[in-house]
């Protein structure tokens, strides 16, 4: 069953920037999905336009089914609902301890306490901080802090779960802990697009591989390394 | 939406306003001087409008016969002044009569100087004419100054005229005022919720990322504008009626033996209080949705 699906998706910005070019994409539920390519190749574009950050300038993105450009933007937070999105920078609010960043998500969402209890723990146990719910993000190193942030993202059960440069601000051993979560919630079914610059993880953990480069889809491999032309 | 989220965004409206102590300060003091002159025009001009609205009715066209008609002339001239248009009534005032409501208006200090013309009296017979609407006056007059046998028509208008250029220009300086601060409280009110905003760009970010909906994410600045206005609107409150019962309670019975009565405080103090908090929410809410807007757009 595919999950996303872009076909013939430009991305021209205000400023004139050609973003993407002519996209065409097919992701099935449960991949796991590398997108590589030098900076300002379009990844991140790329990446917004699955949680519509941004829309595109033509062509159509399904998630699921419906197409996504032509969602009202006042539908966009259900969207937002079924997907999950992890950043370099973590985003953790620094004044809430672990627990209550990721109940945050679910309690502006209106979920009952007794299942944001539930869920929260549940998340918890699977990126492995249980015993760490009552630190505040600043006590944890940025591996963990990332752990946190990915709870948060997946707590509210999404189909996919995106990461732009996840492990980006974190050294090499934090980088595993970040990628041994991401799998393990990848073998629970959710789909995972992961933006990345790291070779090495690319090249170990071998997965799907989309190579953008200058806006165009130049590569896309099952089981693929990372690299392009430079 | 459930209580319990009502109650969270209770408590980020309010932690808000701590948030940003001087902004919401200089907020506050905008809607609480906005208020207090909105306050006082309002009695002012409501207060205008009611002596204005009693002096309209006591305005009359006397008509003074002359003093050489006789009494089948002057029953003439009655039944001439019956056929104007837009008269509802007609009193006869003798000169005896209009003598003594002279008197009597003069007080007691001059009342021998003038109850020495009781032999010689050198007034008019009069006929009191009234219109059926206080605006047509004019009207009348003029055409009762056509008929025969008449000495001379007075009426009223040109006062009531003056009165009502000055309120008009209160009036409007009172509008063009409070529009002015209204603005300008408006403005203070958006600027500190944009600072608010922007201490909590980082978590609306993430509100946004994680699916929560614009209205639950504008709920806390709607509420943090209301209470900006309330909280503004509680001074000008207290001054405004206050001083409105001081003023009654102390002048009213003094105004009134030369002028119209003040409007009663009870009602009145109420009425202008609704309006005041009502205006001050307003500029509250306003100022904090127009500022959120922008950071909304997804």
């Amino acid at each position: 069953m595919r999950i996303i699906e872009m076909n013939n998706v430009s991305k021209t910005y205000s400023n004139g920037v050609n973003a993407l070019n002519n996209i065409d994409i097919l992701i099935e539920k449960g991949e796991f999905v590398y997108v590589v390519g030098p900076s300002g190749a379009g990844k991140s574009t790329f990446i917004k336009m699955i949680y519509r950050e941004e829309l595109p300038s033509s062509g159509s993105i399904h998630i699921q089914g419906s197409d996504i450009t032509k969602l009202k933007s006042k539908h966009v937070p259900y969207l937002r609902r079924k997907i999950g999105v992890v950043f370099q920078d973590f985003k953790l609010l620094p004044k809430l301890s672990v627990y209550e960043n990721i109940a945050f998500a679910l309690e502006v969402i209106e979920e009952p306490r007794h299942i944001i209890r539930k869920r929260v723990m549940e998340v918890l146990d699977i990126v492995k901080l249980k015993s760490k719910a009552r630190f505040l993000p600043d006590e944890l190193s940025g591996g963990e802090q990332q752990r946190v942030s990915i709870a948060r993202a997946i707590v509210n059960d999404p189909r996919v779960l995106i990461a732009d440069e996840p492990t980006g601000n974190l050294d090499p051993d934090t980088s595993w802990e970040v990628m041994e979560t991401l799998e393990t919630i990848n073998r629970s079914g959710t789909t995972v697009i992961m933006a990345t610059h790291n070779r090495e993880i690319v090249n170990t953990i071998k997965r799907r591989v989309i190579v953008i480069e200058s806006g165009r889809i130049v590569r896309d491999e099952l089981r693929g390394s990372y690299s392009y032309e430079r | 939406m459930k209580g319990r989220t009502l109650v969270r965004h209770g408590k980020e409206g309010l932690k808000n306003i701590g948030r940003n102590g001087w902004m919401s300060f200089a907020s506050i003091s905008a809607v609480t001087v906005m208020l207090m002159v909105v306050g006082v025009f309002l009695l002012l001009i409501l207060n205008l409008n009611h002596f204005l609205e009693s002096v309209e009715e006591d305005v009359e066209v006397r008509v003074y016969i002359d003093l050489t008609a006789t009494e089948q002339e002057q029953e003439e001239l009655r039944n001439d002044l019956e056929q104007l248009d837009h008269v509802e009534s007609i009193t006869y005032l003798s000169k005896d009569e209009g003598l003594d409501q002279l008197i009597d208006s003069l007080g007691e200090d001059n009342r021998e100087v003038f109850e020495s013309l009781r032999d010689e009296n050198p007034l008019n017979d009069a006929f009191i004419l009234r219109a059926t609407d206080p605006q047509l006056t004019e009207q009348v007059a003029l055409q009762a100054e056509e008929l025969n046998d008449i000495d001379r028509v007075d009426y009223g208008k040109q006062v009531v005229d003056q009165l009502f250029k000055v309120t008009n220009v209160m009036r409007t300086m009172g509008i063009v005022l409070v529009l002015g601060l209204m603005f300008t409280a408006m403005f203070l009110i958006s600027n500190t919720i944009k600072l608010t905003i922007v201490a909590r760009q980082k978590e609306i970010q993430i509100m946004k990322l994680v699916g929560a909906t614009n209205g639950f994410i504008r709920w806390p600045f709607f509420i943090e504008g209301i209470l900006l206005g309330v909280i503004g609107s509680i001074i000008p409150l207290a001054l405004v009626t206050g001083g409105y019962y001081y003023v009654y309670n102390n002048y009213a019975s003094r105004l009134s033996l030369d002028f119209a009565e003040l409007l009663p405080a009870s009602p009145l103090s109420l009425q202008v209080s609704l309006i005041l908090l009502a205006i001050g929410v307003f500029v509250g809410v306003w100022g904090s949705l127009t500022s959120v807007r922008k950071f909304l757009k997804v």
